[in-house]
């Protein structure tokens, strides 16, 4: 009976491993010495990292990826935030066929929205730029925001609100003071979440970002430079850091805001 | 007995449609300052949408609500005179107690001691002294619905509104509140307006009760005419049990009517024992309560003028009261069914629990009789 569990458990460890041995490989060789990579590791090394700060057009990169992502992620929350109220707490003719419309991105090849949207900036006749990144950024994350969003949206108690209004604050007001606060982890999560697909999304960066890099694109352009790998392998491992801190922290709000409300979640995502 | 107070609430011809539904049919009603009045009827009936109405949640479609003699159409629901304590309490988890409570006070000029003291003097009227610190979804049921009831009683409103309050509440909390509800309302003065689907408990706190069917008040009376003479079968019906037997009018002169109803023999019955309205269009029908007759051991007296002799057919005992369904000798001469009727009995002490099948009489007065025609 008790050996009975060791071929799943193998697997289950198997699985991991292969999912996060790539992942523990990019810190070993940020901080080695050869320009190689290729075990057996040479000494121990911070070149790379210093290689890395000193590099004029990865930091233009980094900015416009974190502008990008800064903005999609406010845009995509907020205008979530109006369609998951309204779905959640009005009916409306054709709700039902508006709402599968806007979640549609979610599953439709990015390739081709990449592509659409190119065509139709370039024949409307405006600028590739970063801006035209942020649109194509926000559509893309809206489903993941309004899917959070509903969620949360949807286990609040529609009296509230109405309470809040019978005490005399304004319909604003009421919003502000009670649904605000009650749907934030909801908030949070859709921040997240909307920050990390801009960050790393490639395709639509790649296609609408005119002459600008992003930080995909430029790790992209530079992987054909051997040379240049080491110096790659440092930016991920800062990557896979600064994810771990905003993972942590974003579990960290969750957790507090539902230990305040009384351990009911309302959307928490991560 | 409360005709000289001043109306509170007047509804005039109020009517609601959502889109095809016809919620509110004609609802004319008039609520007395300081009265505990209750909306009653089944779920669907339109008691809360009409509550709502006056809360200004809802716009009626036709007529007009008129609170303390003010017509309301054009007050949202934040600038009413009225306050509600939700079914779902609609405690703002997020805060503390005394943040909850002291939520309709943050437009209040008044200073931050003064709120407090306020907010505490809130607590203590409901019972919850020394609860402010608390966080507000740590508490109970029970204690949610006087929080909700404190947060809305802090404003003073002229009207306070309860939707379902006791719903959630298990069956011994819920007796618990509803006399500490009476209490509050008299020590407040406050006019209370209470729906609820529980005929029970509208009879319990209710000085007056509207029972509403298909969006239409049914009657408007106190308890106990409300109880004692039901306005139609479907009333009769809907509050505590009745039995219905098919009578056969012989006659009627001076409004006094005689009847023949199965098992019970011939009996007059005067005016204010018979309810005209029977939209129910089941012919003439006899109802009687439950308590109002009793059963007698064969040789034991009793100072009823009445009497049947019946067969017991099914016995329910509940611990303090025995419900018995009897068939009622000579009733099925009349059209061939076993009528059968449910008396109930206090087991007091000395008093056994009578067994199926047992022959026993049963003593009763017309008085108890109304019939609905």
């Amino acid at each position: 009976m008790k050996g009975q569990g060791r071929g799943l458990q193998a697997y289950a460890l198997l699985y991991l491993l292969f999912l996060y041995a790539p992942i523990i490989l990019l810190p070993l060789f940020a901080f080695n010495s050869g320009t190689i990579i290729a075990f057996p590791l040479q000494g121990f090394t911070t070149d790379w990292f210093s290689q890395m700060w000193a590099n004029a057009t990865l930091r233009t990169a980094l900015t416009n990826s974190l502008i990008i992502a800064v903005s999609a992620a406010i845009l995509a929350t907020c205008l979530g935030i109006f369609a998951a109220r309204a779905s959640t707490r009005f009916e409306f003719p054709g709700k039902g066929g508006m709402m599968g419309f806007i979640l549609l991105p979610m599953v439709l090849p990015e390739i081709i929205v990449a592509m659409s949207l190119l065509v139709v900036l370039l024949g409307a006749g405006v600028q590739l730029s970063i801006l035209t990144v942020i649109v194509g950024h926000v559509l893309i994350c809206m489903p993941y925001a309004i899917a959070i969003l509903t969620t949360a949206f949807s286990s609040l108690d529609k009296s509230l609100e109405e309470a809040a209004y019978d005490l005399g604050e304004t319909r604003w007001s009421a919003f502000r003071l009670v649904t605000l606060p009650l749907v934030m982890p909801g908030i949070i999560s859709s921040l997240l979440i909307s920050f990390t697909i801009s960050l790393d999304e490639f395709i639509i960066a790649f296609f609408l970002a005119g002459n600008q890099p992003t930080l995909p694109t430029y790790i992209f352009s530079q992987l054909r430079f051997p040379k240049q790998i080491p110096m790659i392998m440092a930016l991920g491992t800062v990557l896979v850091a600064l994810s771990i801190v905003l993972l942590a922290l974003g579990e960290y709000f969750r957790r507090r805001g539902n230990a305040r409300m009384g351990g009911n979640p309302t959307g928490g995502f991560l | 007995m409360t005709d000289d107070r001043k109306p509170m609430i007047e509804c005039r011809g109020v009517h609601k449609h959502y889109g095809d539904y016809h919620a509110l049919r004609g609802i004319d009603l008039t609520i007395r300052a300081g009265e505990f009045f209750s909306l009653l009827g089944p779920s669907g009936c339109g008691k809360t949408t009409l509550l709502r109405t006056i809360a200004g949640f809802e716009d009626i479609s036709e007529g007009a609500i008129l609170i303390d003699q003010k017509h309301m159409e054009e007050v949202p629901a934040n600038k009413r005179p009225t306050n509600m304590v939700f079914q779902s309490y609609a405690i703002f988890p997020h805060l503390t107690v005394a943040q909850n409570v002291a939520f309709g006070l943050r437009r209040d000029p008044r200073g931050k001691a003064e709120k407090a003291a306020l907010v505490e003097e809130a607590l203590a009227m409901v019972g919850l002294r020394g609860y402010g610190n608390r966080a507000a979804h740590a508490l109970s049921g029970g204690q949610r619905q006087r929080v909700a009831l404190a947060r809305a009683l802090i404003l003073k409103p002229k009207v306070l509104l309860l939707d379902e309050p006791l719903s959630a509440l298990d069956r011994k909390m819920r007796e618990q509140m509803q006399v500490e509800l009476i209490k509050l309302q008299r020590q407040v003065g406050i006019t209370f307006v209470l729906v609820t689907h529980d005929q029970e408990e509208a009879l319990v706190m209710s000085d007056r009760i509207a029972v509403m069917f298909e969006g239409e008040i049914a009657q408007l009376d106190g308890p106990e005419a409300l109880y004692a003479r039901p306005a139609s079968r479907r009333v009769a019906d809907f509050i505590g049990v009745m039995n219905f037997l098919p009578a056969h009018i012989l006659g009627e002169s001076d409004g006094v009517a005689t009847v023949e109803a199965p098992g019970l023999g011939v009996v007059e019955l005067p005016a204010r024992q018979i309810s005209r309205a029977n939209p129910d269009d089941e012919g003439p029908t006899i109802g009687f309560r439950p308590e109002t007759m009793t059963l007698v051991g064969p040789n034991q007296a009793h100072s009823q003028p009445r009497e049947t002799n019946a067969t017991i057919d099914e016995v329910v005992y509940y611990g303090d009261m025995t419900y018995y369904d009897l068939r009622l000798d000579g009733a099925a001469a009349i059209d061939g069914k076993a009528h059968t009727v449910r008396i109930s009995m206090r087991n007091v002490f000395g008093r056994d629990v009578q067994e199926v099948g047992t022959r026993t009489r049963l003593a009763w007065s017309p008085g108890s009789l109304v019939l609905f025609r």
